[in-house]
């Protein structure tokens, strides 16, 4: 599938924000008056920053508000409503860190589980695509949630819940490698179930010279070339070193690790686009 | 809500015969040719003269070769559009609704008035059927020429889709699939028409007619007896006299 710029950047950066919110939300860290401004602004701005993003990859983003509509089928639209009613729910909380008032914690629960609710309604988007075998595994809202959870206990100045967050990060990112290599396979879809065709089906002729949408889109080979090589980088970036870090603690070397996991965060989400494979591709005789 | 309808009341589609298939393309043009115009956005071209062509089809087709445990390899010409699928994962996962399919006749569309140029719908698509159209930024599909099947101002024999109005050799046959006494449920029937993988859980409505098989190698040309030609009259006198001498 092809890495979009957008999509991955809505996706790591929304991902922290509403993993960071979270944890504010529950009160890990608590700030008052200006700190606590500027850290929702933060969260805030990650959130938001990342879902206006996600419009830079629409054909036609002046209608997005119609994709509030399909709530009831669809898992972009309950995304949708999942990150709007996660946003209002954070803002009293926000507003009472910084002008100093108390939110009940049931409240301060909610809007914490819409936060989780809207990244897991960002995996489900992916998890839904069977012609994507790679995506269609549970492995994939748990590691989406885990990148959200663990990045946002680092911002959060979390240093043990962090740690703990990115060993378990690491461990999900490594089975979803390794899960991941054989899901195209497991899913059983051949040159031969794609045309029905019996005995051995080869591409003699392509049905168009030039390239096309589906070529763009969906059977995205280039640079797979380094894809192991990042695929260490990421593992390192996004969760062993920083694990190091915030066991080392202290304010400096928890946001520097932010930093780090963010490096290893869109390393593995680039990963996670360019690697999976589409079945469409066995039409080109191609992967 | 773009939740699919429970039970259409036809499953227009088409079955494709691809022993009969000889690989033209006059489907891929006529399609072309007929989207260009009418229904929705036209098709559009990007540097269609330039070093680098592209653009949106909603047909295209494959050439394959097939090699069988015995006998001759085949070559084997494979058109691929939209399969109208009964279970459509491309209208479920729409968020805007654009996509749906219809409860009358089974077809699926896509409202471009409503579509947002997400992509998803081609992404849940296991055949490559949707093509997001560059210029406008909404997804192309088959509409099953719509536009002509229903259309009254057209001459009733026009009244089926390009693609099969167009085929040179009758490859392409369109029809209710919901009818088991129609041109194509007979044909699929007969032909052992079969599902493109029928795994994904898509209950495509159009069926593919399978090769028939090739029993034997066919090394002299089916036209050899025509060419032995035998002279009668004078001129086959003439050519025994002149034999002899």
């Amino acid at each position: 599938m092809h890495p979009a710029p957008s999509v991955i950047i809505f996706s790591v950066l929304s991902g922290l924000g509403f993993g960071f919110m979270c944890f504010m939300a529950l009160g890990f860290l608590p700030l008052r008056g200006m700190w606590a401004f500027w850290a929702w602004g933060i969260g805030y701005a990650l959130a938001v920053g990342g879902l206006l993003a996600a419009t830079a990859h629409l054909g036609n983003p002046q209608r997005a508000i119609k994709a509030f509509s399909q709530w009831r089928s669809s898992w972009l639209s309950r995304e949708g409503w999942a990150a709007v009613l996660a946003l209002l729910a954070m803002a009293p909380i926000a507003l009472g860190d910084w002008l100093g008032f108390g939110v009940p914690f049931v409240w301060r629960g909610l809007a914490a589980g819409l936060a989780l609710v809207t990244v897991i309604c960002t995996a489900m988007i992916y998890t839904q695509i069977k012609a994507v075998p790679r995506w269609h595994h549970w492995l994939t809202p748990v590691m989406f949630t885990g990148f959200a959870l663990a990045g946002g206990a680092l911002l959060a100045m979390q240093a043990t819940l962090a740690f703990v967050l990115l060993l378990a990060l690491a461990v999900v990112m490594l089975a979803g490698n390794y899960i991941g290599d054989g899901q195209f396979a497991r899913a059983g879809q051949t040159m031969n179930t794609a045309t029905g065709l019996r005995g051995e089906v080869s591409v003699f002729e392509q049905p168009h010279t030039g390239g096309n949408y589906l070529l763009r889109e969906m059977i995205f080979v280039v640079g797979r070339k380094h894809a192991r090589k990042l695929r260490v980088i990421a593992v390192l970036c996004a969760a062993v070193l920083p694990a190091l870090m915030a066991a080392v603690g202290g304010v400096g070397l928890m946001l520097a690790a932010v930093v780090v996991h963010l490096v290893g965060a869109f390393a593995a989400r680039w990963l996670f686009f360019a690697q999976a494979e589409h079945v469409v591709g066995l039409y080109y005789g191609k992967r | 809500m773009t939740c699919l309808p429970g039970h259409t009341e036809k499953k227009l589609g088409l079955a494709i015969d691809l022993d009969t298939c000889v690989g033209c393309h006059a489907c891929v043009t006529a399609c072309k040719g007929w989207n260009d115009q009418g229904y929705g956005a036209p098709l559009s071209d990007q540097d269609a003269y330039g070093a680098d062509p592209s653009g949106t089809f909603l047909n295209r087709v494959h050439s394959y070769s097939v090699q069988p445990d015995q006998g001759a390899a085949q070559i084997i010409n494979f058109p691929r559009s939209c399969l109208h699928c009964e279970d459509a994962p491309c209208v479920t996962v729409c968020p805007t609704g654009a996509s749906y399919k219809r409860v009358e006749d089974g077809i699926v569309l896509v409202n471009e008035s409503d579509c947002i140029g997400c992509g998803l719908c081609a992404w849940a698509c296991p055949y490559g059927a949707r093509e997001m159209d560059v210029d406008e930024g909404v997804m192309k599909k088959c509409t099953l020429c719509v536009d002509r099947i229903y259309n009254e101002n057209l001459p009733e024999e026009d009244r089926e889709p390009a693609c099969v109005r167009g085929c040179p050799t009758g490859a392409r046959h369109f029809g209710d699939f919901a009818d088991p006494d129609s041109k194509v449920s007979q044909l699929a029937a007969k032909r052992g028409g079969y599902d493109l993988m029928p795994d994904m859980g898509t209950k495509p409505t159009n069926k593919y007619l399978p090769p028939r098989p090739k029993d034997k190698r066919l090394d002299a040309s089916l036209l050899a007896p025509l060419l032995d030609i035998e002279a009668k009259g004078f001129a086959g006198w003439l050519d025994r006299v002149l034999g002899k001498i």
